[in-house]
């Protein structure tokens, strides 16, 4: 998943360099202040260890070929995020010096895409909260499904920095049929190869894996969750379908129109009246505006677009916002009954 | 597989310990002139070639002048080349309005395309190789902390190169117990695997640990200081000016080759 530079353009090479050097930085901070000196030989260490286990093949159950091991989720379990984020950068920066695997300007998107979701998506939010202080099979399971998902997450995040790119031809549907079936395969390889290693070394040591000393915060996680909602929300929205879904199709079947006309008495009125004075963003577009300006055909279709990706970005934070709320609400009424 | 990376990064160690011209630069002149070129060439358009091609002059001129083996760069580039042909082959299928005539047939623009890709990709490609060649680890990683890299960066890259080699030979050592006791079958199963790969997390953790008790009673307080000198090459006999006139001179070059079409004025004088 390594991306060349061939497939980047400047702009999108240089915004992720500046997302990938920030969470650097970052991660650099958080070391500081966490005062671990043994981190800085155990990080070099795991870093080459990471490297030379990526030599080892081993035959995958089932199937006739062969895998090894990528290594991000398990330096994550073993290091805790930030540790882990900055040994994957400097295993990938090796590899795009020393074997011009993946390229210099690409770098930042790699790192993101193998470093920063396997650190601080897959790791936090799935095999943490599955494999938490459980057994063998809970470990199992936490490591298939993260090293799945953050794969699935990564291959997403190369077809999205292409297509953002413009350098290759290839469709954006094409891209992502032919990239995430691999990277399933793939992930299933990394989470066997993960899972076994962590079981191996839980069963002989077990505090090894439980060292990370990573403590997950209810603020982390809802800001993961949101991150995750603005991603999949500003992104994908961009290549929304614009076809009926399958209530309207229905409807449209039955009635004729893509929306029932409704009744027609003073309740229905004044609650529709409302509706339409509040909704910011009504059928997830920009409100056409009141001069009644036509817009330019193809500048219509634009401002849809980024209408849609606003309206996910705005509602993903309006929803996150409002369990929140509900969650904070339900624990103050706990507390209250106590 | 497990020899062929061991083998690669020690060759890569050797030529970055050498001494030549390009060497005794500074190396923040390098990476510096190294990143220009790299978004140089991503900047120019999709059907671009005949313009590209003179920036070869730059992996090509920092080869001979640093001693770095030219086959030793392609073959590396060569193996690297896959990626780029999948990227890029469903360009003349995709894109197939024309754009030029090859002796009387029309060339699809989408051919144009791909021919840019790989172009442009062995252009990158061996700039950073031979970025690395012609510096070394240590003094990059000296460069890349004096250009701001945080300091920990700097140090994660030191310690994963130099235990790179220690861990690496451990774990051939242990594939090459396991070969020898499988009478021919090479395949390692999972369970065999777990066993193999964790009993060397173990060992990599437990020589941390003797790692850090060793830099404790020598003093270590946690901060480390990343420095090329102490015999690990040639110091820098190069002076500043030389340094701001190979970044300047290079930088001035690209722009030119960027905005004038160099290889169509001299074929244009054919």
């Amino acid at each position: 998943m390594h991306m060349a530079d061939a497939l980047i353009s400047p702009s999108v090479g240089g915004a992720f360099w500046a997302a990938s050097a920030s969470t650097i930085a970052y991660c650099g901070k958080k070391l500081k202040e966490a005062h671990d000196d043994r981190l800085v030989p155990l990080m070099g260490v795991l870093g080459a260890f990471i490297f030379t286990a990526q030599m080892v093949n081993f035959s995958v159950p089932g199937t006739g070929s062969s895998g090894h091991l990528g290594g991000g989720l398990i330096l994550a379990i073993l290091l805790g995020p930030y540790a882990a984020f900055l040994v994957i950068a400097s295993v990938l920066t090796v590899q795009c010096l020393f074997f011009a695997d993946g390229g210099l300007l690409a770098l930042g998107c790699n790192l993101i895409n193998m470093g920063f979701i396997p650190a601080f998506i897959a790791y936090p939010l799935i095999y943490r909260p599955i494999a938490g202080g459980g057994g063998q099979s809970r470990q199992w399971i936490g490591a298939l499904l993260a090293a799945v998902i953050g794969l699935q997450m990564g291959a997403l995040g190369v077809v999205f920095e292409t297509k953002a790119s413009g350098v290759s031809a290839l469709p954006f549907q094409t891209f992502l049929l032919l990239m995430q079936p691999i990277h399933l395969a793939i992930g299933i390889i990394e989470g066997l190869a993960t899972a076994v290693i962590v079981g191996f070394v839980s069963s002989v040591r077990p505090e090894v894996v439980g060292q990370s000393g990573y403590r997950s915060s209810v603020k982390s996680v809802c800001l993961g969750i949101l991150a995750a909602a603005i991603l999949v929300g500003g992104i994908l929205s961009c290549f929304a379908s614009k076809r009926p879904d399958g209530l309207e199709w229905a409807i449209a079947k039955i009635t004729g129109h893509t929306e029932l006309q409704g009744n027609q008495d003073q309740a229905h009125r004044s609650a529709s009246r409302v509706q339409e004075r509040t909704a910011l963003l009504p059928d997830y577009q920009f409100r056409p505006s009141n001069g009644g300006l036509q817009a330019k055909p193809d500048s219509a279709v634009d401002l849809s677009r980024s209408g849609t990706s606003i309206s996910g970005i705005l509602g993903g934070t309006i929803t996150l916002a409002i369990c929140v709320l509900i969650a904070f609400g339900l624990k103050l009424r706990r507390s209250g009954c106590e | 597989m497990g020899h062929g990376h061991y083998i690669e990064v020690g060759k890569m160690d050797e030529l970055g310990r050498s001494n030549s011209p390009i060497h005794r630069l500074d190396a923040r002149a390098k990476i510096l002139t190294t990143v220009a070129f790299i978004v140089a060439v991503m900047s120019f358009g999709r059907y671009e070639i005949s313009q590209l091609v003179v920036l070869f002059i730059y992996p090509l001129a920092l080869m001979a002048v640093g001693n770095i083996p030219m086959g030793f760069i392609f073959k590396k580039v060569a193996i690297a080349a896959p990626f780029a042909i999948c990227v890029g082959m469903f360009n003349p299928i995709l894109d197939r309005e024309t754009m030029g005539m090859l002796g009387g047939h029309p060339v699809a623009a989408g051919w144009f395309s791909f021919i840019s890709i790989l172009v442009r990709f062995a252009l990158t490609v061996s700039a950073g190789l031979v970025l690395i060649a012609g510096t070394g680890i240590y003094r990059l990683c000296e460069g890349l902390q004096r250009l701001g890299i945080p300091r920990v960066f700097a140090v994660q890259l030191l310690f994963l190169y130099r235990y790179f080699f220690v861990i690496a030979e451990e774990g051939l050592r242990m594939l090459r117990a396991v070969e020898v006791r499988s009478a021919g079958n090479h395949r390692l199963g999972l369970s065999t695997y777990g066993n193999l790969v964790g009993h060397l997390l173990l060992r990599s953790i437990d020589r941390a640990q003797r790692i850090y008790r060793a830099m404790v009673s020598r003093g270590f307080e946690g901060e480390i200081r990343v420095g090329s000198a102490g015999g690990m090459g040639v110091e820098h006999v190069v002076p500043g000016w030389i340094n701001v006139a190979y970044l300047g001179g290079w930088c001035l070059f690209f722009l030119l080759a960027r905005y004038w079409n160099i290889a169509g004025a001299v074929g244009s004088h054919l």
